[in-house]
C-alpha cells in the first residue's frame, strides 16, 4: 500500500507532463487525489496493517493523522484547482500539475518513512517540487518570493541534515551500527551520546523549524503565501508545514525517549511563544490579506511547538490541532484566492465588501478566520483549547497565560483586516473584473468549512482512537 | 594514513580561505568544484574495506559536486552575461580574518564534544564545522545570487565532511538521496537565477525589494 500512496502520484505526475491538452490536463489532480484518499482511508481502516516490505517504510500512528490530513486537503484542493486553472488557460498548466502531483507523492513519502535520513531526502524533495508551483504566475516579484523560499529552505534543510548526521554519531558513539531507524533511535535512546544529541536538537530544531516557519526563521513565508495561487497556499500551509512539523514530532520522540524533556522543552516553549509574538506583531495593521494569512501560519506552527514543549498534557490537543490547523488554512487560502482573483488585487486599499461581490467566498472567508482564530463552535477552539487546558495542568501558568494573550492580539490583528475585506461597500465596475464564485472554486471550500466545523462540533471515535494511538506511542506507552 | 588524510583536510579548510579571499565568480565555482573534486578523494581513503556500491558512491559525488554542478553554474553565468564581479559587503581581507576565527571556533567548540576512539586526532569535526561557518560567511556577506548559490555549496560540502564519520552507519541509498538532491537543488537554482537576470536585469539579490513590509 506504502507504494501506491507513494509512486501513483508520481506516476501521474509523470502522465501530467506528457498530456498534450491545457484543457483536459488538470482532471488528473482529482482523479490522483480520490485514488490516494481512497488508498489512505484503505490503509487506516485496516487497522496495524500499516507496514511495508522495506522496513524504512512503516505508517506508525503520529504519520496516519499527518497522511490522513494531507490526503483530504488535497483533494478537495485538486478539484478547486481545476477551476482555478481554467481561468488561467491562457498559459501553460503543464509544470503545475506534474508538480502538485509529485509533491502528494513526496509528501506521502514523508509520512510512511522511519529512517530519519530518508525523511530529510523527502523533505528536501517537497522543497524542490513546490518551488516551480510559487513562480507560476510568472511576475517578478513571484521570482522574488521563489528565491527567497529556495535559498532560506535549502539553508534550513541543510542544517536540518546536519542535525540528522549529529544524531547519527549520537548513536554511533554509543556503540550502535544500525543509526537513523527511528525503532532503532527509540530503543537505544537513553544511551544517547548527550553533547550530541543537544547539539542535534539544535540543529534539528533550527532545520526543520525553517521549513514549518517558525520565527525568526519564517521571512520566506509571507513572500511565498503572498505570492503563490491560492491553492499552492492552501497546499504550503496545510501539507509542507504538517510534514516539517511531523519531522520534528519524531525528533522530539527521540529526545523525549532518551530522557531530555527539560532541555528539549524550555527551546520549544521559547521557539513557539516567540512564534506566536512575531505573528501578533506583524499582523496588526496589515494589509496584504495573503500576506497575513502567512504570520496567521506562522502563528499556528508556534501553537504546534508549544505544545511539543507542554508535552503529554498537551500532546491530544497538538496532534488534533495539526488537523484542525491543516484543514482550516485550505479554507483560508482558498476563499482569499477567489477574493484576490475578483478584485486583481490583495490590499484592503482596494478590496472592500468582498461579501457583497462574492457572498460565497466573502463569508467563507469571514467563518475561516473566526475558525483559525479559535472561536467556537470550529474544530480549532477544541485543539487550542486542549493545548491551553495541558498547560494548566502541567502547572505552566506562565506560558498559558503568554498563550492566551498572544491568541488574543492575533485575534484583534486578523479581525481589523479580515473584516475590512468582507465589509463596506464594493468598489464601480472598472476597477473589479468579471470573476463569479463557481461550483469548483466554490464547493471544495464549503466542504473543508463543514469538515472544521464537524470537528468542533463532535469528533468520531476511529478518529479519536488514532489521536489516542499516536499520543501513546509518542509517551512510548504503545 | 592519518598524516595524510588530516593534510587533505587541511587543504579543504585552505580552500575556504581561498573562496573567501576571491572576488571573481570564475575563480569561486572553480575553488568549490575542486573542493568537491578533494572530497570525493578524502571519501575513497576513509573507507576500511571499499565495496562496489561505496566506490560508486565516492565516483558520483565527484562527478556531481566537482563537474556537474561546476558546468550547470558556469552556463547560468555564461547566460546572465555578469560583466562585473563580486562586490562583496565586506572586503576579501576582513572575510579571509573572518573565515580564520570561524576555524579556530570550530576547532575549540569540536573539543567539547566527545568522539568515539577511532576517530581520536582526525581533524574531520573540525573540518566540518569551519566550512559550514564558511559557507554560512559567503551566503550573508555576498550580493549575487550566483555567488549566494556557492554559499550553499560550501555549506553543502561541510556537512559531507561530517558526513564521512558515518561511513559506517549511513546506508549508501540514502548518501545517493542526498547528492541527488543537492544535484536537483543546484539545477532548480540556476533556472530560477537566470530568471532573476531576465525580469531583473541583474543578478544582485539587493534589487529584490519589493516584497517587505
Amino acid at each position: 500500500m506504502a507504494f501506491v500512496l507513494i509512486c501513483f502520484p508520481v506516476v501521474m505526475a509523470a502522465i501530467a507532463a506528457a498530456v498534450a491538452s491545457n484543457r483536459w490536463r488538470p482532471w488528473l489532480l482529482p482523479v490522483a487525489a480520490i485514488v490516494h484518499l481512497a488508498a489512505t482511508v484503505t490503509v487506516l481502516a485496516g487497522g496495524a496493517a500499516g507496514s511495508s516490505p522495506v522496513p524504512w517504510l512503516v505508517l506508525d500512528p503520529p504519520g496516519r493523522i499527518v497522511l490522513l490530513q494531507v490526503s483530504v486537503l488535497f483533494a478537495l484542493c485538486s478539484f478547486y484547482a481545476v477551476g482555478y486553472l481554467r481561468y488561467r488557460q491562457d498559459q501553460s498548466n503543464r509544470v503545475f500539475c506534474a508538480c502538485l502531483l509529485a509533491f502528494l507523492g513526496v509528501i506521502s513519502l514523508v509520512t510512511w518513512s522511519h529512517h530519519l535520513g530518508l525523511m530529510w531526502v523527502a523533505i528536501e524533495a517537497s522543497t524542490l517540487v513546490t518551488a516551480p508551483l510559487i513562480y507560476f504566475n510568472r511576475t517578478q516579484r513571484s521570482i522574488e518570493a521563489t528565491w527567497k523560499y529556495l535559498l532560506v529552505g535549502s539553508v534550513g534543510i541543510a542544517l536540518a541534515l546536519l542535525g540528522t548526521f549529529f544524531l547519527a554519531y549520537a548513536s554511533l558513539h554509543a556503540g550502535l551500527d544500525s543509526a537513523l531507524t527511528l525503532e532503532s533511535m527509540l530503543g537505544h535512546a537513553p544511551r544517547l551520546s548527550k553533547p550530541w544529541l543537544h547539539a542535534a536538537f539544535v540543529l534539528l530544531l533550527v532545520g526543520y523549524g525553517t521549513k514549518m516557519g517558525l520565527a525568526p526563521m519564517h521571512t520566506w513565508k509571507p513572500d511565498a503565501y503572498g505570492e503563490a495561487p491560492g491553492v499552492v497556499g492552501a497546499m504550503l500551509a496545510g501539507g509542507v508545514t504538517s510534514c516539517a512539523f511531523l519531522a520534528l514530532l519524531r525528533v522530539y520522540h527521540v529526545c523525549h525517549a532518551a530522557g531530555e524533556d527539560a532541555y528539549i522543552s524550555r527551546l520549544l516553549l521559547f521557539m513557539g511563544l516567540f512564534s506566536m509574538a512575531v505573528a501578533g506583531v506583524f499582523m496588526v495593521g496589515q494589509r496584504d490579506f495573503k500576506r497575513m494569512l502567512a504570520y496567521s501560519s506562522v502563528e499556528h506552527m508556534g501553537i504546534l511547538v508549544v505544545g511539543l514543549g507542554i508535552g503529554a498534557p498537551a500532546l491530544f490537543g497538538t496532534l488534533l490541532h495539526v488537523l484542525t490547523n491543516g484543514l482550516t488554512k485550505g479554507v483560508l487560502f482558498l476563499s482569499a484566492g477567489n477574493i484576490h482573483r475578483a478584485y486583481a488585487s490583495k490590499s484592503t486599499d482596494q478590496v472592500r465588501g468582498a461579501m457583497q461581490l462574492l457572498p460565497l467566498s466573502g463569508t467563507l472567508f469571514l467563518a475561516g478566520f473566526l475558525a483559525i482564530t479559535g472561536s467556537p463552535p470550529f474544530g480549532p477552539f477544541i485543539s487550542e483549547f486542549a493545548i491551553l487546558n495541558g498547560a494548566f495542568d502541567a502547572g505552566r501558568f506562565v506560558t498559558g497565560g503568554l498563550f492566551l494573550f498572544f491568541l488574543l492580539v492575533v485575534f484583534i490583528g486578523m479581525g481589523a483586516t479580515v473584516l475590512q475585506v468582507v465589509q463596506g461597500r464594493a468598489p464601480s465596475e472598472p476597477e473589479r473584473n468579471d470573476y463569479r464564485d463557481g461550483v469548483l472554486t466554490g464547493a471544495p471550500i464549503v466542504a473543508l468549512l463543514a469538515l472544521v466545523l464537524a470537528l468542533g462540533l463532535y469528533i468520531p471515535a476511529p478518529l479519536l482512537a488514532m489521536i489516542g494511538d499516536a499520543v501513546a506511542f509518542l509517551e512510548n506507552r504503545a | 594514513m592519518t598524516s595524510l588524510f588530516n593534510g587533505l583536510l587541511v587543504i579543504v579548510l585552505v580552500m575556504n580561505l581561498f573562496a573567501l579571499g576571491t572576488s571573481r565568480i570564475h575563480a569561486l565555482i572553480r575553488i568549490v568544484a575542486s573542493q568537491g573534486v578533494l572530497l570525493g578523494i578524502i571519501l575513497l581513503l576513509v573507507h576500511r574495506h571499499l565495496t562496489i556500491p561505496a566506490f560508486a558512491v565516492a565516483m558520483a559525488g565527484i562527478a556531481i559536486k566537482g563537474f556537474l554542478i561546476p558546468a550547470i553554474m558556469l552556463r547560468a553565468l555564461r547566460q546572465a552575461e555578469i560583466k562585473r564581479e563580486i562586490e562583496p559587503l565586506i572586503s576579501p581581507l576582513a572575510s579571509i580574518m573572518l573565515g580564520a576565527i570561524a576555524t579556530a571556533f570550530a576547532i575549540l567548540f569540536s573539543g567539547q564534544l566527545p568522539l568515539v576512539d577511532q576517530n581520536d586526532g582526525a581533524l574531520l569535526v573540525p573540518t566540518a564545522i569551519a566550512t559550514v561557518l564558511v559557507g554560512f560567511i559567503i551566503l550573508t556577506t555576498r550580493f549575487k545570487a550566483l555567488t549566494q548559490v556557492v554559499g550553499y555549496l560550501v555549506l553543502e560540502n561541510g556537512i559531507f565532511v561530517f558526513g564521512m564519520l558515518l561511513i559506517e552507519a549511513m546506508p549508501l541509498v540514502v548518501e545517493m538521496g542526498v547528492l541527488l538532491d543537492l544535484f536537483v537543488g543546484v539545477f532548480v537554482i540556476s533556472i530560477i537565477v537566470n530568471h532573476i537576470n531576465r525580469a531583473f536585469s541583474s543578478l544582485d539579490t539587493r534589487r529584490l525589494l519589493l516584497l517587505k513590509e
